[in-house]
């Protein structure tokens, strides 16, 4: 027995990078629901930047769009499992 | 003169006939004013995520144009005016936002939608 700790393997954690910036898109569409579902959790709440790694500037025309999209009743305000 | 996005949601009460003669009512008030319309959809009887004014259905449609910003007071205040009309909503365009409008139109981005279930958001230009 060592009396040194055995080193915990550990996934080294992957880079966050913008989806926007990577593959060029430079308008998000609000009459696309199905794509705005991959930004809002389960309840209808939009994702913060931190867990989709989106930059800021894009995350602002995102929550531009889901806003929009449910003031045309394409997305909820608030739900229920939505996924 | 600016292009326009214009999506609003008819009542579900009204006939086939009747909706389509009120999307044509506004696309007059839009051509009044020396708009230019380039597109006209007709995404039809969708359900919507909650209810308005107590119905859980609504014709959509959206008019794309290109406009005097004086226009869009107009065309709101018919909007206002017109009890079959649930909800609107008019957004200004960006550049990126033509480019994606007009590809869009094309069908670029509905490849593999169109397989599904063909011809559900298919463009009818006036």
């Amino acid at each position: 027995m060592t009396l040194q700790n055995e080193p915990i393997q550990r996934a080294e954690p992957k880079a966050k990078y913008c989806r926007f910036k990577k593959n060029g898109i430079r308008y998000i569409d609000y009459k696309d629901p199905d794509y705005l579902m991959k930004f809002i959790n389960e309840q209808g709440k939009i994702f913060p930047r931190r867990l989709t790694g989106t930059s800021w500037k894009y995350q602002k025309k995102v929550a531009q769009a889901v806003k929009r999209a449910r003031l045309l009743a394409l997305l909820p305000f608030h739900g229920d499992a939505l996924k | 003169m600016k292009n326009y996005e214009t999506v609003f949601i008819l009542n579900p009460v009204l006939s086939e006939d009747q909706a389509k003669d009120t999307v044509e009512k506004f696309a007059k008030v839009l051509t009044n004013t020396k708009a230019n319309i380039v597109n006209v959809e007709k995404w039809g009887l969708k359900k919507l995520a909650y209810p308005i004014q107590h119905k859980s259905t609504g014709f959509y449609n959206m008019i794309e144009f290109e406009a005097e910003n004086n226009a869009v007071a107009v065309l709101e205040t018919e909007f206002r005016r017109d009890e079959s009309v649930m909800r609107f909503l008019t957004t200004a365009l960006d550049k990126f936002a033509v480019e994606y409008n007009s590809r869009r139109r094309k069908g670029d981005f509905n490849k593999n939608k169109d397989k599904k279930q063909p011809a559900k958001r298919e463009g009818q230009a006036v």
